[in-house]
Order: structure tokens, then C-alpha cells, then sequence
């Protein structure tokens, strides 16, 4: 089990979150080239070592999270809420 | 080396033994070959072979940084069908499963492949239907066995999966095909092998490709672990790595994520199961065989999170032993002999690349999900044909990167762009 410490709930069991994917993606603007929705759409890095992931908390908080994990150990290095504004006021509050 | 013949294995019953030879050189690698296959999964190893075989390119080395078959090539729960209907998979797969029936032949070694046939479990009316058209596309393009059952048939064949009145997912009847079945991956491994060294193809292992060298059009040369290697061409066949090896050669992203997929073998039991049986229903999925050896061989779904990890993660053991116990009850008390891991080439519509590259003479293959042990023939006969001619075969000609630019998805599943969505 991986352990993942909700920023809303503390530390819970991966099982109850679902996978969303790479956190790093941005979509780009609607009017964008088609190229750059390609690529944000289906090209990924892929990446052996630490990425950015989005996680749900789904039978929990229900919030999305964003989480820093290394894809061969499993390792988490960090978290945070996927909303900006929340994490802001997180932080403004700690 | 000594051809296997049934005179063969009766005179060394004779003999002691003493008049086998070893099956495969273990040689240096060469300072340079005409192409370098990296990956001696089954992908690389059926590559190397057709080569050899169909376009005599002999001078061919296959790198593998371990030991041949150590990869998903020997992970996999052996499932070999053709029930694809999507254009392009549907003529792709085919082909395989022809070239399947005849492999213990063409490799003069046997891979124990069983067309004990594939029955996929139907629970609602609208599987039935769906079923249906993707079973009547199969019987109208080369594939004269795809079936569907009603619930007596099944009930005949197979007795004892769950009928009763409080199954959580009654089951309604079967979609089946006969020419589908098993074999026997490791066979498989050593029967390329064996058979691409013997028409001269350099099979080296614990070489593992540390760097590619290139320059604007070209790959120059590979560093390896055991030492630089310069070629003419290079094929990419390192399934769950594939994006690693892409990074090395400088090349940016891939429509790939890699994920891991466990599979599980209980300990031996007398016959029990004739067929490959498959329940999937919304979010569930499982499958099991038989082995040879008596094991009950199965698995499930993805562990749904990103992983370079060949290890799996105990929430899908409970989900796989549910669906196990909600299928076929009778296996509660068998115990679990082995379970592990292997890291899958997930791409983002479900169906494979074999394609050319933006470098001249590199060559990938990848993409294969958790479904490329049944490709294995097919997919080294046009890797090898698109190395060889640079050009890609009709059958292959969407199974390249740009088909998404093109606004094309091969998604058998209808599941969109995600990657741990396709199985
Ligand atoms: C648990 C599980 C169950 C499966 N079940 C089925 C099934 O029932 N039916 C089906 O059709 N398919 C199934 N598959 C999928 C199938 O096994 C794979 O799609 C297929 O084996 C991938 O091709 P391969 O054999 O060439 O890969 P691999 O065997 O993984 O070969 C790739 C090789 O590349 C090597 N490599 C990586 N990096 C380097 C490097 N830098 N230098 C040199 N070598 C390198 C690796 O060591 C590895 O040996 C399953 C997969 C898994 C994991
Ligand atoms: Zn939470």
C-alpha cells in the first residue's frame, strides 16, 4: 500500500484515492493550435524517477491532489491541493 | 545444433542424453552490425528471427540488459485470440493467430500452443448485442470460429462457473473463439532464440543500452554496458522502457505510460478448466487458464497508478481474488502459489506503434498494453519487414505515431485518451 498524506485528512491508504494522471499537463487555450492540443492531450514524458501526479481522494475529502512521487521506489515526496487557491490559502493559514 | 525430431529425442533416450548441444552462442558483441534489435523480449527475439529468415539480414545483434524473456515476455498470463475488431487490429491480429498455428514448425521448437479456445462471459443484454457485432465482424473477415453462446451451451462446457441465483453478476451467455488458447511464453523465448542464432543472429545478454549517439538524421552508435556498438540500423523493442530509451535518443514524449500489471498462479490442481475463461464487467476484469502443470494462471486489472516498479500492490490482490471467487467459487480454498509483476507499454488509445521514427534509422515498437503476447508473431514479421524495406507494410500503415494528428484512434475499447484505461 502506498501511503498518501492528504493535505485535508492526513495520511490515508492509496486505496482510497483513484489515480487521475500527469499533473503536469496544461491545457492550452480553446483557440489554440491543433498541434498544441495534441500534445497536451496525448504526448506524455513519462518520466522513470519523481513526476507530478493528480490523485482524487474520492472515498475520502473528495478533493483532487497534486503529488510529488517517484515512479520506481514510490517514494512521496510531496503534496498539495490541485486547486491553486486552496493551496494559497493553505499555506496562508499555516 | 541438434534439430528436435522424435528420432532425435529417442536415440538420446539411448544415449544419455549426451547428443544435445547448447541452444543459443552466448557471443562478444561485435564492434558493429547491419541493425541492433535493443529488448530480447519476445518482440526483439521474433525480430531478429524474421530478419533473418525472411530477409537473410543476418549480421544482427539483439540487446538485452538482463537475461531474454526476463521482461513482460515472461510475466504474461499467455492468452493468445484474435478478437479485435477495429480496422487495423482486426487484419493485425488475425495474421498472428495464423502464424501462431504454425510456430512450433517454423521454429522447429514447441511452444505448447493450445487452441483450447477464449470465452469471454456475457452479463447483460447490451454485452450480448456488442458482442454480437464485434463477433459477426470477426466471422465476415477470416475468422470463421468466433461464436456466441447461449447460457445452456455454456452451462455444458463449463459447469462450474457461477450460475446461481444470488451471482452478483448473472451471467447471460458467452461470446467464444475456438482458435484462441494459450502457450507457453518461455517456449516461445527460447524457440526465437534459438532459431535467430542459428541462422546468425548474436543474441547478447546483461547489455544494457546506457546512451544512444546521434547526430541530426541518425543514430551513430549505442553505449552499452559492454561496450560501443555502431549499426545501420537500430529497432526499439523495450515494451515498458520504451520511453527511457526514447529519452535517450533525445526524441521528447511518446503517447505511452508506462503502468504494471500483476498476474498470479495457484498451486497445481488436477483438471479443472479447459478454456481461457474472461469476466469483465464496468470496473471489474479478470481472466484465468490452466497451465500444463496444473496451476490455475490469472489476472486482473491494472495497479492504476504510473509504475517503473515490477512489483504489484496488495488492493489489486483483493480485487482479483473477489472477482475469482465471484466467477468460478470453487477456487476459495486453492492457495496462491506465485504472484508478481511486470511493467506494461500503455499507450493512449490501446493499440501499438510499429513505425519509423524522426530519426532515419531508428525503428520503434512499443505500445502493446497488456494484450502484445498474442502479437508476438505478426509484430516481429512486420518490424522486421519495416526495417528491412523502410517503408511500413499496408497492415501497419496506421499503427504509426501520427495517427492522432490525424485525428485517428485504434481504441478497441472506446476508452479516450487514458492510458490505464486500455486492457
Ligand atoms: C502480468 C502480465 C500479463 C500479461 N498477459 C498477457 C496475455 O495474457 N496475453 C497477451 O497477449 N499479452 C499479455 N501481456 C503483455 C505481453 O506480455 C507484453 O505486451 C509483451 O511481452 C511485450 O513485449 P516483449 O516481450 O518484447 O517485452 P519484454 O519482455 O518486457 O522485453 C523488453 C526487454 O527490453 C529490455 N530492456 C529494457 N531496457 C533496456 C536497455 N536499456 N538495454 C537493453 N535492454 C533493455 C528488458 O530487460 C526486457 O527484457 C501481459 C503482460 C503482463 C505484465
Ligand atoms: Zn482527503
Amino acid at each position: 500500500m502506498i501511503r498518501i498524506p492528504c493535505p485535508f485528512c492526513g495520511i490515508r491508504d492509496h486505496s482510497e484515492f483513484t489515480y487521475g494522471g500527469d499533473g503536469s499537463i496544461t491545457y492550452p487555450a480553446l483557440d489554440a493550435p491543433l498541434q498544441e492540443w495534441h500534445d497536451a492531450v496525448f504526448q506524455r514524458e513519462n518520466i522513470c524517477g519523481v513526476q507530478t501526479e493528480t490523485w482524487h481522494h474520492v472515498n475520502g475529502c473528495r478533493m483532487w491532489i497534486l503529488v510529488d512521487r517517484d515512479t520506481m521506489t514510490h517514494e512521496i515526496h510531496a503534496v498539495r491541493p490541485a486547486h491553486p487557491d486552496l493551496a494559497k490559502a493553505l499555506e496562508s493559514s499555516s | 545444433m541438434t534439430r528436435f525430431s522424435a528420432w532425435n529425442v529417442f536415440w538420446n533416450g539411448l544415449t544419455s542424453q549426451k547428443g544435445w548441444s547448447r541452444q543459443w552462442r552466448d557471443p562478444e558483441p561485435k564492434s558493429h552490425y547491419d541493425v541492433v534489435v535493443i529488448g530480447g523480449g519476445l518482440h526483439g527475439l521474433a525480430t531478429a528471427h524474421y530478419l533473418a529468415k525472411n530477409h537473410g539480414i543476418r549480421n544482427v545483434a539483439v540487446l538485452e540488459k538482463g537475461w531474454i524473456g526476463g521482461g513482460n515476455a515472461g510475466r504474461n498470463t499467455t492468452i493468445v485470440r484474435s478478437n479485435y475488431a477495429q480496422p487495423g487490429n482486426r487484419e493485425f491480429y488475425e495474421d498472428s493467430l495464423k502464424l501462431w498455428e504454425n510456430l512450433s514448425f517454423d521454429l522447429n521448437y514447441n511452444v505448447m500452443f493450445s487452441q483450447r479456445s477464449h470465452i469471454s462471459l456475457l452479463h447483460s443484454p447490451g454485452a450480448v448485442d456488442a458482442a454480437a457485432r464485434n463477433y459477426n465482424t470477426m466471422r465476415r473477415t477470416g475468422a470463421p470460429d468466433a461464436e456466441i453462446w447461449s447460457l445452456e451451451q455454456l452451462k455444458q462446457a463449463v459447469p462450474h462457473l457461477n450460475y446461481g441465483p444470488n451471482a452478483r453478476f448473472p451471467i447471460m451467455g458467452a461470446a467464444l473463439q475456438k482458435r484462441a488458447g494459450t502457450a507457453r511464453h518461455d517456449a516461445v523465448v527460447w524457440g526465437y532464440a534459438r532459431s535467430a542464432d542459428q541462422m546468425g543472429v548474436d543474441i547478447i545478454q546483461n547489455c544494457e543500452v546506457t546512451s544512444i549517439t546521434r547526430d541530426a538524421e541518425k543514430v551513430t552508435a549505442l553505449e552499452t554496458s559492454r561496450g560501443t556498438i555502431t549499426t545501420s540500423k537500430v529497432g526499439l523493442a523495450v515494451a515498458g522502457n520504451t520511453s527511457r530509451l526514447w529519452a535517450m535518443a533525445g526524441l521528447g514524449r511518446l503517447p505511452i505510460e508506462s503502468h504494471k500489471l500483476q498476474a498470479f498462479v495457484s498451486e497445481p490442481l488436477k483438471p479443472l478448466l479447459d478454456q481461457v475463461v474472461v469476466f469483465g464487467v464496468g470496473g471489474a476484469h479478470f481472466y484465468i487458464s490452466q497451465s500444463d502443470k496444473g496451476g490455475m494462471v490469472f489476472g486482473g486489472d491494472l495497479d492504476w497508478y504510473k509504475s517503473y516498479a515490477q512489483k504489484g500492490n496488495l488492493p489489486i490482490v483483493q480485487d482479483v481474488s473477489e472477482a475469482a471467487m465471484s466467477v468460478l467459487p470453487c477456487l476459495g480454498r486453492v492457495r496462491l502459489l506465485r504472484h508478481w509483476s511486470g511493467v506494461v507499454d500503455m499507450s493512449m488509445d490501446g493499440t501499438h506503434f510499429i513505425c519509423k521514427t524522426p530519426v532515419d534509422n531508428l525503428y520503434l515498437n512499443a505500445g502493446w498494453n497488456y494484450g502484445g503476447f498474442k502479437a508476438t508473431p505478426a509484430s516481429g514479421t512486420y518490424f522486421a519487414d519495416l526495417i528491412a524495406n523502410d517503408r511500413p507494410h499496408p497492415v501497419i500503415a496506421n499503427h504509426d505515431l501520427k495517427r492522432f494528428e490525424r485525428g485517428l484512434q485504434i481504441d478497441e475499447r472506446g476508452a479516450g485518451p487514458d492510458p490505464k484505461l486500455h486492457g
